[in-house]
């Protein structure tokens, strides 16, 4: 268990939504659920959640914190908005399951093995190396991020797409030299650097 | 019309060799006929996409667009900001929406900006490219540069989720948008009706990591648009086009299925109709060869 994880497990004893309030993206916003179910319903890959967003915010609130917090369900959130157009209550559900796979994985606790996890890890750090991201160097990393064997035979079954991408001038082998970057790095991550840091003094205040 | 001029976020998708590099040059060709001007932005940079959340904080994934407002407010203060792709039009919305919604966050930004030696205010309007056309020229306007009327092609509008939820385009419903229909209709091509996966999800960047749940998804979108005896499927979305118009293959193999489906932009089928030729409309940059556009590109 990570010394952060410890930390707030002694911070917030017993009290798992005042944790989620705190700490999570939009987090303020889970009391307000209705448990009317309309989100899990229209969720894409609603079949795949071992917990979909309507359970996971009663789980919050009865204080499953381990069973929440490792689960790969808020893993499973595609961004497309369905649940946050649809909710009667209006709230930002797909933010809170982003802020909730966040924080779980700041808390070294997320499912190690979870695909979407390692490509948006992946994705964050290839774009703020050079401000923008390189689609060559991010295929390549997804392919590999299993390891090489896996890596190599998840290549070759792309190999059709990917010469379809160059043939058509959308991805360049170039790419791995350098490529698409923004002028002024430094800055940019010194701007990510404070907001990381006053994020985290935040947190400490609670 | 007099020239009118945006302030461009083109996003990372857009750029030369990029997987939506055939976009950028539909829409120069599109906005060059409507005499637009986009002024990219000085040294924008990613806005972390809808994916960035595992390594990226709330404030620091904020930071990210809010450094884009904050140049595009030095070097174009007076204009609004455009962007093509959904998800750059999203991040950057949403962070204007947050801004001005909770004043300690506003600080909070411009604390870290300042990092950077900027400083944003976030007042600009934030728009698609899509809203542009539909508001500040309107349907009639449109048609009226139109050379080469795409007749007889009938297209699935695939409206896809980004550009229309949460914020919508034109006070349009979420559940049944109709603006991609009455674009393909000005430009003289028949929109399908009923295309029951038109605001459905392709997985998004899940399709990368959880690519048999996506192509599910994908599968769906793609037959749908047969089943409405559609010819091609159009999008005003990066993901959306890629992800449906790429796995064609890999979904053949695995259902069975005889997928040949172009997908291409709104902006494609508009330079087309408006008189450009194949290589201005980006037609060399579909995997799947939209013959009927090439076909009309030619004459």
């Amino acid at each position: 268990m990570s010394n952060l994880n410890t930390e707030m497990v002694e911070k917030y004893r017993n009290n798992f939504l005042q944790e989620v309030t705190a700490n999570v993206e939009e987090g303020e916003w889970v009391k307000m659920c209705m448990q009317c179910g309309v989100c899990s319903g229209s969720c894409p890959l609603g079949p795949y959640w071992d917990h979909p967003p309507q359970e996971l915010f009663m789980m919050i609130r009865a204080g499953k914190r381990e069973e929440v917090l490792t689960s790969s369900s808020m893993w499973m959130c595609t961004s497309c908005y369905n649940c946050v157009a649809r909710c009667p209550r209006g709230l930002p559900i797909t933010h809170i399951m982003h802020g909730l796979a966040h924080y779980a994985d700041r808390l070294g606790i997320a499912p190690k093995g979870q695909q979407t996890r390692k490509f948006a890890n992946l994705f964050w750090d290839n774009l703020t190396k050079t401000g923008r991201v390189n689609e060559l160097r991010l295929g390549i990393s997804l392919y590999f991020m299993n390891g090489f064997a896996a890596g190599v035979k998840k290549a070759l079954s792309m190999a059709g797409m990917g010469m379809g991408m160059m043939k058509t001038k959308r991805l360049s082998p170039m790419e791995y030299f350098g490529g698409h970057s923004i002028k002024d790095k430094k800055g940019l991550q010194a701007i990510l650097k404070k907001a990381k840091e006053i994020e985290l003094a935040k947190e400490q205040k609670f | 019309m007099a020239k009118k001029e945006y302030s461009f976020y083109p996003g990372c998708s857009s750029q030369k060799a990029a997987s939506a590099s055939n976009y950028q040059t539909s829409v120069a060709s599109m906005c060059d006929e409507l005499d637009i001007q986009l002024n990219e932005i000085p040294d924008w940079n990613c806005c972390s996409a809808s994916i960035g959340f595992a390594g990226g904080g709330e404030l620091p994934r904020l930071a990210l667009s809010a450094r884009n407002m904050a140049l595009s407010e030095q070097a174009h203060p007076d204009q609004d900001i455009v962007a093509t792709c959904a998800a750059c039009w999203l991040a950057t919305k949403e962070t204007q929406e947050r801004l001005h919604g909770d004043d300690a966050l506003m600080e909070e930004t411009n604390q870290a900006l300042a990092e950077g030696g900027l400083k944003v205010k976030a007042n600009q309007n934030v728009r698609h490219m899509v809203e542009v056309l539909i508001e500040d020229f309107g349907y009639d306007e449109l048609g009226k540069h139109v050379t080469r009327p795409l007749e007889g092609i009938k297209i699935a509008g695939y409206v896809g989720c980004q550009t229309n939820r949460p914020f919508g385009i034109d006070g349009e419903s979420f559940e049944n948008p109709k603006y991609l229909d009455k674009l393909v209709e000005t430009m003289g091509a028949d929109p399908i009706n009923n295309y029951d996966k038109k605001v459905s999800c392709c997985g998004g960047a899940l399709a990368f990591s959880e690519p048999e749940k996506s192509q599910a998804l994908i599968k769906d979108i793609i037959e749908s648009a047969y089943d409405g005896g559609a010819d091609m499927i159009v999008t005003p979305c990066p993901v959306c086009q890629l992800n449906v118009e790429a796995y064609q293959d890999h979904i053949n193999a695995k259902y069975n299925t005889k997928f040949n489906m172009p997908v291409v932009y709104y902006s494609t089928l508009m330079s087309v109709a408006y008189g450009k030729d194949a290589k201005q409309a980006g037609l060399d940059g579909q995997i799947i060869k939209a013959k009927q556009l090439e076909e009309i590109a030619g004459k």
